[in-house]
Order: C-alpha cells, then sequence, then structure tokens
C-alpha cells in the first residue's frame, strides 16, 4: 500500500496548475493517514469551497465537498453523528479564515476531534488572485492592485488562542516535516490543525516577483523561521525577524475534547 | 396504548421527530422556536442520539446535513432570521439529495421584525428562496397535533425523496399549549439503499438514487457542484446541468398526488377558503358557527408542492377565499391554477384573523 | 361551554404557569379541550405578563380569546393593561394585596400575596392561591384536578406547599364575597 493508493485514478488529472503547492500537502496528508492505518471505509473527507477544497474529490474515500467557508461545520454533523469514522477537512486560506472564519473558532473552542490541513496560498485563487485574509501586507491581488493595506491573521495564533489541541505550520518545500505533523495531528485526540503555506504560481507568484516556481518554494523555505530558533531568539532577548514566519509544532495539549471516538 | 398530552407546540415537534427516530439536532437559539432545540437538549442524551448548539444557523443546518450523510435522521429548528441564513446550504441538500428536516416557526418580517409574534411569511422563501431551480416539499400545522405528526412524517418524507423538508410552522401553533393525543408508534419509511456497483447519483425510475451512507464502503463523493452520475464534478456541461436540475425538481413535482395531504369539506360550495398553518383554525370556526353547504373548506397540509390538482374539486366555486398571516403568498400560486377570482384576505402583526374578519370577507362583495 | 379566562401579573409571579396548570387540569383531569396562549414580551422579570387558558366540553377550533369571561389580575400594571377593559358580565379575581384599582365588571378580593407570604411564609405560592380561589369561585375546572395539575408542574420538593396553598385559596374563594357594580 501507499499513498497513491487514496487517490481515485478515474479523476486524473486534476485540475491544479502547473507548479501548485496543493498537491504536494494532499501527497503529505495522505502519507500520514496511510501510516496511521486507517481503512478508506472509516475516513472521510470534507472540504468547503477554493482550489484546495477540490482535493476530496480525488481521494477514494466518502467525501463531502460543502459550501464555502463550512466544511468545519458539515464536518462536525458528520464527526458527531458518527464517532468511529476519521473525519479530515481540507480547507484554505479564503475558506478557512474568512467566510468560514467563525467555524474555525467555534470548532477549535469545542476541540472537536478533527484534523484541519489549510493550504494556505495567500490568494484566491480560484477566483482569479483576490486578497485574502493572509495576504501580507503590500502584496499585490487584483483587488489590493497598489499593495495589500491590511494586516493578515496569523492561522495558527488564531487556533491556539481559540483552543485547539494540536497547531502545526510548515510549507510546501518542509514535506517530511508536513507529514510528520499531520500524523501528529491525526494523532491527537480533539482539533488538530496544521497550516501549510503553498506556493501559488497563477495567483499570487507571477504578481509578486515570484517568477519562476522555485523562486517562490524558495522564499518559504528561506523565511521558515523554526519554532525552536525563535525561541531562542525570544530568550537571548534578540529581535524576531519581521519578514519570517515561524513553522514547526505551536501546540500539543490535552484540553477536553468532543467527539472522539469512544 | 395512545396517551394524552398538554403540550406547546414546539415540544410536541420535538417529541414527533423523536418518535420518528431523529438522532441528530444541530442548531442555534432564536425566538419562537428554542423550545424546540431546548427539549432536544434535554431529551436527545437519553434516547442516543447527539445534540450540538452551533456557531450559528448556516453551521447549524451544515452539521445536520452531515450528520444525514452518516445515517441520521437530523433535523434543525429555527425561524425567520435563522432561516434567511440557511438558505445556501438549502440549496445544497437539495442538489446532493441529502434528506433532513428544517423546523421554521415562523415570526414576523421582515428583518428582525416581531420576534415573540407569528405569520406566515416565509412561504415563498422556502419554495424559491435558494438560488437556482429548486423543489423542495414545506408541510403546515395548524395545531398541536399536526406539530407532533407532520414532524414525524417530514422524517419520511425526506427519506422517501430525499430532499430537505420543511415544517412551516408559526408562532401561534408553536408557543400554543393543547391537548394532543400520543399514538403508539409513528409509521417509518426507510432510506433507499444503494445498490453496491451501480453509480451513486443514477437515479431509478422514481427519479430517486440509493442512498450511500458514508462508512459503509461506498467511496462516494458529495459535492455541491453539478456533477454526473458517479458524483464527479461536471460543471460545464449544459446537457448534464440541465438533466441533473430538472431530474431534482421533477422527483418531487411528479410525485405531488402522492405526497399531497389535504381535506376537502362541502367540494360543490360557491365561496370556498382554502388556508393551510393556524388561520385553519378560524376557518373551522366560521364553518362550524355557520352550517352552510355553499361554504367550502380546502385545507392544506403539504403547502409545497402544491396541490393545485385539488382547486379542481370544487366544480362550482365562484371564488376562493385566502386568509394568510402574509400579503398573499400562496394566494398569488392558487391564481395561477384558477379561473375564478382569489381573494386574498391577508393580515400582518402576529395575530390572528378574527372569525368576524373572515365572516366579513364571505359577505363582501358577494 | 366554552370558559375564556385571562391571568395577568408581572414576570416572576408564576402568571404562564398558572394558565399552563389550569389548561393542564381540564385536559388530563377532567377530559375536557383546552388552548393556553400567552404574550411574549422581552422582559424575563417584571414588566405585565399575560396568558390566557380557553376551557371547552368540545374540541376548540379559533384558539385565541376574543374577550375573556374570567380574570386573575395580580398586579396594578396586569390591571391596567389586561383588566381594566374587563366586560361587564365577566368576573375578576384581583390580589388585593397587589392590585389598588377595581374593576366594572363582578370581582372577588382575593389577598393571594399577603396570605401566601403570612400563612404559609412563601409569597412565590401567591399564583397558586389565587389558581385555587379561581377554582373555587368558578369550577372552570374540578379541585381533584386541579391539584393533580399542580402536583405535575411544581418543582419536586414543594408539593405539600403547593397543596397547601391551593387549599388556602379554595378557602379564600369559598369565603370571599362577591362584589357586585353597579
Amino acid at each position: 500500500m501507499s499513498y497513491e493508493d487514496w487517490y481515485r485514478q478515474d479523476r486524473l488529472p486534476h485540475i491544479f496548475c502547473a507548479g501548485c503547492g496543493n498537491g504536494t500537502i494532499i501527497n503529505c496528508t495522505l502519507a500520514a493517514i496511510e501510516q496511521m492505518g486507517w481503512k478508506k471505509d472509516d475516513t472521510v473527507f470534507v472540504s468547503g469551497i477554493g482550489c484546495s477544497s477540490r482535493a476530496s474529490g480525488y481521494i477514494v474515500t466518502d467525501s463531502l465537498h460543502t459550501t464555502h467557508g463550512r466544511a468545519i461545520a458539515f464536518a462536525t454533523g458528520v464527526k458527531m453523528a458518527n464517532k468511529d469514522l476519521n473525519v479530515v477537512v481540507f480547507t484554505g486560506d479564503g475558506d478557512l479564515a474568512a467566510i468560514g472564519g467563525n467555524h474555525f473558532i467555534h470548532a477549535c473552542r469545542r476541540n472537536i476531534d478533527l484534523t484541519v490541513v489549510c493550504m494556505n496560498n495567500q490568494i484566491y485563487g480560484m477566483t482569479g488572485g483576490q486578497g485574502s485574509p493572509t495576504t501580507p501586507r503590500g502584496c499585490l491581488s487584483t483587488t489590493t492592485p497598489t499593495g495589500c493595506v491590511e494586516t493578515p491573521f496569523d492561522l495558527c495564533e488564531l487556533a491556539i488562542a481559540a483552543g485547539a489541541n494540536y497547531v502545526s505550520r510548515w510549507t510546501s518545500y518542509h514535506v517530511k516535516e508536513l507529514e510528520k505533523a499531520v500524523k501528529a495531528g491525526l494523532e491527537t485526540p480533539g482539533f488538530s490543525f496544521i497550516e501549510a503555506l503553498v506556493q501559488c504560481p497563477t495567483a499570487f507568484g507571477r504578481r509578486n516577483k515570484f517568477r519562476q516556481v522555485a523562486d517562490h518554494v524558495e522564499y518559504l523555505r528561506s523565511h521558515s523561521l523554526l519554532r525552536a530558533k525563535r525561541d531562542r531568539l525570544i530568550e537571548a532577548g534578540e529581535p524576531v525577524p519581521e519578514d519570517m514566519f515561524v513553522v514547526g509544532e505551536l501546540a500539543r495539549r490535552k484540553r477536553p475534547a468532543l467527539g472522539v471516538k469512544p | 396504548m395512545t396517551r394524552i398530552e398538554f403540550w406547546q407546540g414546539n415540544t410536541a415537534c420535538a417529541e414527533g421527530a423523536l418518535a420518528a427516530g431523529c438522532n441528530f439536532f444541530g442548531g442555534y437559539p432564536i425566538t419562537p422556536s428554542t423550545e424546540v432545540a431546548e427539549h432536544m437538549a434535554a431529551k436527545m442524551p437519553k434516547k442516543g442520539g447527539v445534540f450540538i448548539q452551533m456557531e450559528d444557523e448556516i453551521a447549524g443546518i451544515a452539521s445536520i446535513i452531515g450528520a444525514a450523510w452518516t445515517g441520521a435522521r437530523s433535523m434543525t429548528a429555527t425561524s425567520g432570521p435563522g432561516f434567511s441564513l440557511m438558505m445556501e446550504n438549502i440549496g445544497f441538500a437539495v442538489m446532493t439529495e441529502t434528506p433532513c428536516v428544517v423546523v421554521n416557526v415562523q415570526r414576523g418580517g421582515p428583518s428582525t421584525g416581531q420576534p415573540t409574534m407569528g405569520a406566515q411569511g416565509d412561504m415563498m422563501q422556502v419554495r424559491f428562496g435558494s438560488h437556482g431551480d429548486i423543489a423542495i416539499i414545506a408541510l403546515c400545522p395548524a395545531n398541536v397535533q399536526e406539530m407532533y405528526e407532520l414532524t414525524a412524517k417530514a422524517f419520511n418524507l425526506a427519506d422517501q425523496y430525499r430532499v430537505p423538508v420543511f415544517l412551516m410552522a408559526d408562532e401561534i401553533v408553536g408557543h400554543m399549549r393543547e391537548k394532543i393525543i400520543i399514538p403508539d408508534s409513528m409509521p417509518r419509511t426507510p432510506r433507499k439503499e444503494l445498490v453496491k456497483g451501480t453509480l451513486p447519483f443514477k437515479a431509478d425510475a422514481d427519479l430517486i438514487p440509493g442512498f450511500p451512507q458514508f462508512g459503509k464502503g461506498y467511496g462516494v463523493h458529495v459535492t455541491g457542484l453539478t456533477h454526473d452520475e458517479r458524483g464527479y464534478p461536471a460543471a460545464t456541461n449544459p446537457h448534464l446541468h440541465e438533466a441533473l436540475v430538472r431530474r431534482l425538481v421533477d422527483k418531487i413535482e411528479s410525485a405531488r398526488h402522492a405526497i399531497a395531504d389535504f381535506d376537502i369539506i362541502n367540494p360543490d360550495a360557491e365561496q370556498v377558503f382554502i388556508a393551510y398553518g393556524a388561520p385553519v383554525r378560524t376557518v373551522q370556526q366560521v364553518m362550524h358557527d355557520r352550517p352552510d353547504k355553499n361554504i367550502g373548506f380546502l385545507r392544506i397540509r403539504t403547502v409545497w408542492p402544491f396541490p393545485e390538482y385539488a382547486l379542481a374539486e370544487f366544480k362550482h366555486v365562484k371564488r376562493f377565499l385566502m386568509p394568510e398571516l402574509n400579503l398573499g403568498q400562496m394566494a398569488r400560486e392558487v391564481e395561477r391554477h384558477v379561473r375564478v377570482p382569489v381573494v386574498s384576505i391577508q393580515k400582518l402583526g402576529g395575530e390572528l384573523h378574527t372569525p368576524a374578519e373572515l365572516v366579513a370577507a364571505l359577505e363582501a362583495q358577494r | 361551554m366554552r370558559n375564556e379566562v385571562r391571568f395577568s401579573g408581572f414576570g416572576g409571579q408564576g402568571i404562564i404557569l398558572s394558565a399552563v396548570i389550569l389548561g393542564r387540569a381540564a385536559v388530563m383531569y377532567d377530559n375536557k379541550f383546552a388552548v393556553q396562549t400567552q404574550v411574549y414580551g422581552p422582559e424575563a422579570r417584571g414588566g405585565a405578563s399575560m396568558s390566557q387558558v380557553i376551557i371547552d366540553d368540545e374540541q376548540i377550533l379559533f384558539p385565541k380569546v376574543a374577550m375573556p369571561g374570567i380574570f386573575v389580575i395580580m398586579s396594578q400594571e396586569g390591571f391596567e393593561k389586561y383588566g381594566a377593559n374587563a366586560p361587564k358580565d365577566a368576573v375578576m379575581l384581583v390580589d388585593s394585596t397587589l392590585v389598588h384599582s377595581r374593576p366594572s365588571c363582578k370581582y372577588l378580593e382575593i389577598p393571594g400575596t399577603r396570605e401566601a407570604k403570612q400563612t404559609l411564609g412563601k409569597d412565590i405560592v401567591a399564583n397558586i392561591v389565587m389558581l385555587g380561589a379561581l377554582v373555587a369561585s368558578t369550577h372552570v375546572v374540578s379541585e381533584a384536578a386541579l391539584e393533580k395539575a399542580i402536583l405535575d408542574s411544581v418543582p419536586k420538593g414543594t408539593e405539600a406547599l403547593n397543596i397547601k396553598a391551593m387549599k388556602l385559596g379554595i378557602d379564600l374563594g369559598k369565603g370571599s364575597k362577591q362584589h357586585e357594580v353597579t
């Protein structure tokens, strides 16, 4: 068995653009699930709307491709009605943090036993490149033509503050780390949130000076600050570089959880 | 043994759902429907079911759709503002053929309007509120007994037709307490299972596909996108889209006779009342006080699909009179189907038409 | 025979519970029909609360009370809002502890709140005192049915207190002089 056995062969090729980071994240997620030994018949993927949310349709298990922003609310119904099912949500930054922001924080608060994998490309890809709640300040999009003037959400800090039991962030560059993080999330009872920063060459990269896909992946690599290193900087009283984002395991705890298999 | 209770309409609704085997309730508090959720919160866990209070009505209906796919008989309850928030996911339930029950204890609108007063202002919203062409089933109880029985029936219709079914109650019926006779048991229509090896969205002759429950090895992909019989997105295929939407509408509209639930009184009458929900009670009082074969009554419990063929049963009708707690929403539907005048007796504000008001309408312009 | 009863007082007195108990007594124990409705305002406490019950030997079609024949009024504000325009042929029980006005119909002065407090030590059961007086003076339901409905409806551990309140009310209702107003 390999993670490739989880794909619906009759739905390939997929709709993702050449160079898109989403496939990497889906592969890592399926590889983690494969390592868990989960059965296909007991596993359900739920997603909302957007590029990332198309992932559920490429997987052979039961899957629910829902309305924009609502994947977690649908998944809550699936999980609460049948706690024996393993429920994984694929989402994106717009789906999760804009239209679905309320469902996200409440699922964290309830600490419901779901694993949510967010492919954060910092843009609305499917609708053609509009700014999202994670578009960095100054970045160009079709709705921030002179540069984004709003401050983005830190999705992981949001999840931690709202109460999720497991939170980590990696990027499409860090495939091994990401796979381990997803597996840790799957193993943790309660709400697990894994943010994966991904390149979107079509809607984000070409407007923001990443001429090649590799340029953007390299940016993600070089601007990742390991959590341990960040903590050492803080301990030493040294400044944390503002243009970097923290990666690694950011929370793992045992708050009371909802919907855990008895 | 049947037993007698003195119950509030909303209590009867929750109990009817439980009697029908409802085992998942997801909702958000809103007046005047909260008693349904409160009763479910108290009773559901004792019956081994799940009650969850979601963060808003959008999540409420999302949760019951998700639960339905695991095989649950699921329900939510709301009122006007919450019902408006549910519109998008109602369309999702229609498109994905998800059986579920939505209770709307109608209050005065628009907007926040009259939270504690009854109305029937959402009758067109339930039929046409979600975008695109849809068909749904909507039931209207006129008393506490029907709050119980029609809620139970809603689950059967939902499972049989794989469609969201709406109990379009109102604050008057939802909040009144009256005598109710609890039947021993409620008949239960099972959900037709998908035969393994067949395509999950390929309909049978009844236009309804078998249900591929999650966790049973079907490996079904369920999407709100236009999809083929495999359930795979095919959103740019014009013919497939038209065929799908027509089937989703036709499976309900073509079953209108089987779904219909109405009473005809005095079919030879020249003056005929049509009513559904709370105004039924006023018409009943008028008919009781004035025994007159020339006053007829079409009393409708299944408002959608509208049983227009029942109108033709009144062969000598000179005009229809239609009391509604709105500005004539269903009167407009009746007008589409008849050639005689339809007198729309409209009332807003939260109070029921009085018998005197209906008598005045009977005697006016005679 | 259709009887329409209106209860009014302030939020927290158990006005709605009184109506529910009365309807329950009729339906569950007197083999009659009843419909109970209420006016909902935003106030959970205070304000003028109102609830109505229709009791009939036959099935009740029109479920709303047009003009009640029987009133139970337990606050001055409730009187002004829901009792002042009582028709001449109605009968009203006023909690004479809290209602200062008197109606232009027949009425009975029942010191429900004072008696609940002084005799039973709990003014919270004033509504049950009034219910007892209502049934004793109007016989809209039987005393046996009222007692059973009260036992169904009150919190566990307060049954004895509430039955005492009911009996006190029945005595007050029987002993009270009906004031005729000309």
